[in-house]
């Protein structure tokens, strides 16, 4: 039967494509591979410490292997792979659309992270930067490393980003089926919305910030040179308006993720439909206004210290209730506990876990003894891979059957999903003991008393490592011999799952009817 | 052929295709005015810091130019709008002598800005606090000036010349009746773009030309 | 029970007059989130064995239940309540960590890739070993000289970032004596993890025999660690309260000691040995006249000419080998102390080549106004006098 996959096959149809679902699929194979590139610098990082000197690379390029594990992984994976990924592919089908408002400036977004992770790697190969992910001042200006093509590739990423925003938030308005209201959607479409307004107006600011890098760094311009009557403090502020609320970004379409999942897997309604999506709007609108909690340490007013720091108390309230929601969706619901779920499991338990830490770094006496420590390297991976990578990997095993028409393998899905928490837990968690215990982040060379930790760590990290490769084999090798997965192989009533397993070109066969919402489990499953 | 606008297919109808065009055109100008942010949130704080020689700074800028460059640039975005009105009714040689009209407003913009610029590198004035006139004025505050300067102004410039280049590119399909009345929106969201670069420097006016008198 | 805790979250000793309330605060922020936390993964597993799918039938339905609007409103109010309560007791104690008390004693802290420099008013200079007072009150005014450093003491929970053309002030009270880490916790390029160096709290009356003239080391054993700097320079009786300047020492006894205090006090050290041991940057040990390849492969005498040049435009001359990190010293050595480098650079190759030259005055001029070099008193007065104002809650 043709579906969107078989229906041409040359490159050139990939290449020229206006279809959303292969856009998507182009997006997911690349920034699989980049998030392959980010973890084998990671490992390399471990690897490292596993003695407190020299292990098995020099500190410069030490500095360089943090730097670009962070740009590598921030940029290249965490903030485009699900939106790009899943959100290009089923958006349009959640809504009843047959495409995004805008397909060429789609495929045009495709392109543009390809350019820019190719200067990003050009810069790479050359002098890598040195300066950490978030290119302070003036470090950032006087390195002798080529800082310069790295900045410049994360500028012109930031145009992907932007431009799949505004076809995001264009397709939501006026592409719904007919008697879809906005309170009608799947929840995953509210997350998208939610990310596009960030995407949309945060970036930008990042873009100017790095561009303004770049001009002190490969031209002297000294804007923040303290001697040219520059700030280096102006720079953080700037950074950090985009840099907290891309935090967000990398967050709200995992939840959005985990919303489909727990109501399908527990084929119940959310507990509050309206709690996800208000919330996640509140997260969009307060997440611009805490990014001075990056800063608790810089000298900044005491008054300014404590208006960001009860703004970022704020923020968590919000995510609390999604959490309340998705735990509460499991009450009298009749749970299928598959691969997809043991992700989500995974993701409650990480994302409390990480998320309170947030809440706990928000106290700001407390704060100023974990700057810049392991115990802030510990919280933002928590989130950052214990739900953000997390739910990505449920969102893989969810739709798997959708995007490629074939079932994946149960058991390897557990034992990898096992894996890869324990790894996680593993590298992770000793993080937290480590920040207490006072060991500075980015650092090359640490105390002897800092070991014992560091070695557990790194081996979490091969288990993690092995994990993930266990998960990539598998799928890829259930593409030739998993069985054909049928049209709603998990009884959803969400409504990507009302057309074929893969879809065909056209997404429906006849225009579809938005008759129910998308978590009516309680009335039964329509036959076709 | 009067050049109707392809529906394209996942749309319903045309006014849903122009709408969502237009839209799609805010969101963008949108993440634009979020870039410019960036850069006057710079010129805030440092003004902040140095009151008294951005003062004087904006005061050894040209105000007849930029005064000359606000009403030039007014201008155009006036003529675009007749020119959308133009082409709405049919009247397609005016639409596309207005958008050219526009277009040659901006290089008028850009001549006068290049003259600027010139006329300051000749006095030493380079970005960075490079040049001799730093050396006879050897307060920082004057670098960072400046350099805020050519970065604001030079940005501008960017996104004025893109806008002279499309404005131009759809002139020239008015011309080969790729854009016709019935694709007016498309016209819409060019000129829609002319006065966002209109209403920036309607804000870098006052701040290099205008705020130039003692408190 | 409070050292219980400590240990099992791994933190350093409480040796600050704030450690114990900020430890306090901690304990109680992670036991009732982790509580909640638990709590909540606990409902999740338990509702999902508790109502796992007994059937996989198509046509089955669950309930449709929906949270009333009590249930979120209470749990919304219940969670901002108990947030405002941590941020609260977090915010109050960190204005007391932020205003240093009236009368503390001052301390000008510098960083500059890779060490920290100190200055007592007294006159009295160290690198890397900030010596004070236990059971007193310390107040540092801190600058950094080139890029963003931050000065962390774990033991005492205490932490500022210093970033250059700024001031910043952090005060604290070490409880007892002891030597406590400082670590630099604002990555500043290649040495970061290596700008290490210790607050050694003397009991009072050791500390004043230090300020008088007494070695540190008839007090502490100092650990071991990366470059140790130790203190440098000791003071005649007759000096003002604030720095003015580098102080004047004890009439160095030639040109080469000359040259030697120079190079400590301007951190040439921290990248360059004495002995021939191998650093950051090539050890003057046997330097002088030495035939050395650039790393564009050309081979130069290391006479007085290159060996200035490499100090005033590092980056133009590189030795083959070496990493290109040293900053240049344009506008921050004058003749003499960049004459009394190279002298002493001479003594260092066996045999001497030439005879000593005469040694140098012994009045210098202090350094040129408006360098980051050293802390402007005036500035750091004007400073002082300001934050002093405050008061604590």
């Amino acid at each position: 039967m043709k579906n969107y996959l078989n229906h041409e096959t040359t490159i050139w149809s990939w290449l020229s494509t206006k279809d959303h679902k292969r856009i998507g699929v182009m997006f997911l194979v690349s920034v699989t591979l980049f998030l392959l590139v980010g973890g084998v610098f990671a490992l390399i990082l471990r690897l490292e410490h596993l003695t407190p000197d020299s292990t098995i690379v020099s500190a410069n390029m030490y500095n360089q292997l943090f730097t670009l594990h962070g740009v590598v992984m921030v940029w290249l994976f965490l903030i485009p792979a699900i939106p790009t990924g899943f959100g290009n592919f089923f958006l349009p089908i959640m809504l009843g659309a047959k495409d995004v408002a805008f397909p060429r400036l789609n495929l045009a977004t495709l392109y543009i992270f390809w350019v820019g992770a190719i200067v990003m790697i050009y810069g790479i190969l050359d002098r890598a930067a040195d300066t950490g992910w978030t290119f302070y001042p003036p470090y950032s200006s006087v390195t002798y490393t080529k800082a310069g093509p790295v900045l410049l590739g994360v500028f012109i990423l930031g145009w992907s980003t932007i431009i799949t925003g505004v076809n995001f938030i264009t397709t939501i308005h006026t592409l719904r089926a007919k008697g879809m209201r906005f309170m009608d959607m799947p929840l995953f479409a509210w997350a998208l919305y939610g990310v596009s307004v960030i995407q949309i107006l945060g970036t930008p600011v990042l873009g100017i910030v790095l561009l303004m890098v770049v001009m002190d760094h490969n031209f002297d311009w000294g804007l923040f040179d303290p001697a040219r009557g520059g700030d280096p403090l102006i720079y953080q502020h700037i950074f950090w308006f985009y840099s907290h609320p891309a935090v967000y970004i990398m967050i709200l379409p995992p939840m959005g993720v985990v919303s489909e999942i727990v109501s399908t897997m527990a084929h119940k309604n959310p507990l509050s439909y309206k709690a996800i999506a208000y919330s996640t709007f509140g997260i969009a609108f307060a997440g611009f206004l805490t990014w001075g909690h990056h800063m608790f340490t810089s000298g900044m007013s005491e008054f300014n210290a404590g208006i960001f720091g009860i703004l970022s108390m704020t923020v968590a309230v919000f995510s609390a209730i999604k959490v309340f929601t998705w735990t509460g969706t499991l009450y009298k619901g009749s749970v299928w506990l598959r691969t997809p779920l043991l992700y989500i499991f995974a993701f409650l338990f990480l994302f409390i876990f990480g998320g309170m830490t947030g809440v706990a770094v928000a106290a700001t006496s407390l704060d100023i003894h974990w700057h810049d420590t392991y115990f802030v390297v510990a919280h933002f991976h928590f989130i950052m891979v214990g739900a953000s990578l997390t739910a990505f990997l449920a969102a893989l095993y969810y739709w798997w059957p959708k995007i490629t028409g074939r079932m994946y393998f149960e058991g390897w899905g557990v034992a990898g999903a096992v894996l890869v928490f324990l790894g996680f837990v593993g590298t992770f968690f000793p993080q937290f003991l480590l920040g207490n215990g006072g060991m500075p982040r980015r650092y090359y060379h640490y105390s002897e008393e800092f070991q014992a930790l560091n070695v557990l760590s790194t081996a979490g990290s091969w288990v993690l490592g092995l994990g993930l490769l266990l998960v990539l084999v598998t799928l890829i090798w259930s593409l030739f011999t998993g069985e054909k997965a049928p049209a709603n192989p998990w009884n959803s009533r969400s409504y990507e799952w009302m057309t074929p397993s893969p879809p065909p070109k056209e997404n429906f066969f006849e225009t579809p009817r938005i008759q129910r919402g998308p978590y009516d489990y309680h009335l039964p499953l329509e036959r076709r | 052929m009067s050049a109707i606008p392809r529906l394209q297919h996942h749309f319903e109808d045309l006014p849903k295709q122009a709408h969502a065009a237009k839209l799609g055109m805010w969101l963008f100008l949108g993440s634009e005015a979020l870039f410019f942010a960036g850069l006057f949130t710079l010129y805030a704080a440092y003004r902040a810091h140095h009151p008294e020689i951005f003062r004087l700074g904006v005061a050894h800028n040209d105000l007849v130019l930029g005064t000359v460059n606000t009403f030039i640039l007014v201008t155009g975005s006036l003529l675009v709008s007749f020119a959308v009105n133009a082409l709405r009714l049919g009247r397609r040689t005016w639409a596309i002598l207005l958008t050219l009209g526009t277009a040659l407003a901006g290089v008028a913009y850009l001549v006068i800005k290049g003259f600027e610029w010139a006329r300051h590198m000749s006095e030493g004035i380079f970005p960075g606090g490079k040049g001799s006139f730093f050396v006879e004025n050897p307060e920082p505050a004057w670098a960072i000036f400046y350099t805020a300067y050519y970065g604001l102004t030079g940005f501008h410039v960017i996104h004025v010349t893109v806008g002279v280049g499309i404005l131009a590119w759809t002139a020239w399909w008015m011309h080969r009746e790729r854009i016709g009345p019935a694709a007016a929106y498309k016209l819409a969201i060019v000129s829609l773009y002319w006065h966002f670069v209109d209403i920036v420097w309607l804000f870098l006016w006052p701040l290099f030309y205008l705020l130039r008198n003692p408190a | 029970m409070n050292d219980f805790l400590r240990r099992l979250l791994y933190l350093p000793e409480q040796a600050s007059s704030v450690a114990g309330e900020i430890d306090t605060l901690h304990f109680f922020v992670i036991g009732i989130t982790m509580m909640g936390a638990t709590g909540v993964f606990v409902a999740a597993v338990w509702w999902s064995v508790r109502y796992r799918a007994r059937t996989l039938d198509e046509l089955a339905t669950t309930p449709r239940v929906q949270a009333g609007l009590a249930v979120e409103g209470g749990l919304l109010a219940f969670l901002i309540v108990l947030f405002i309560v941590f941020w609260v007791v977090g915010f109050t104690q960190f204005l007391r960590i932020r205003v240093p008390p009236k009368d503390a004693m001052v301390v000008y802290v510098t960083g500059k890739q890779w060490m920290w420099k100190f200055a007592y008013p007294e006159g009295k200079q160290t690198i890397n070993t900030l010596v004070v007072p236990a059971e007193r009150d310390v107040h540092l005014v801190m600058t950094s000289r080139d890029v963003i450093h931050s000065f962390y003491v774990p033991a005492f929970r205490i932490k500022q970032d210093v970033l250059p053309g700024r001031y910043y002030s952090m005060w604290f009270r070490a409880v007892r004596p002891g030597t406590y880490r400082i670590f630099c916790a604002e990555y500043c390029g290649l040495m970061h993890s290596a700008m290490l160096g210790d607050v050694v709290a003397l009991d009072p009356d050791d500390f004043q025999l230090w300020l008088e003239g007494e070695p540190l080391e008839s007090f502490v054993d100092l650990p071991p660690g990366p470059d140790r700097g130790g203190v440098v320079t000791q003071l005649g009786p007759d000096l003002a309260d604030y720095p003015r300047g580098i102080p004047e020492a004890s009439p160095p006894r030639s040109m080469a000691d000359h040259g030697r205090e120079v190079a400590a006090l301007k951190g040439c050290l921290a990248c360059h040995t004495l002995d021939g041991q191998p650093h950051i940057g090539p050890t003057w040990r046997n330097l002088w006249y030495r035939e050395t390849t650039l790393d564009d492969g050309r081979v130069v005498i290391a006479d007085e000419a290159y060996l200035t040049r490499s100090m005033m435009d590092p980056m133009l001359e590189l030795v083959q080998g070496y990493a290109p990190v040293m900053p240049t010293y344009q506008g921050l050595l004058d003749p003499a102390e960049v004459g009394a480098i190279l002298e002493l650079i001479r003594t260092l190759s066996e045999p001497l080549p030439t005879p000593a030259r005469s040694p140098e005055p012994l009045v210098r001029p202090p350094l040129a106004p408006g360098t980051l070099d050293r802390v402007d008193p005036a500035r750091a007065l004007e400073f002082i006098r300001e934050t002093s104002e405050r008061t604590a809650p």
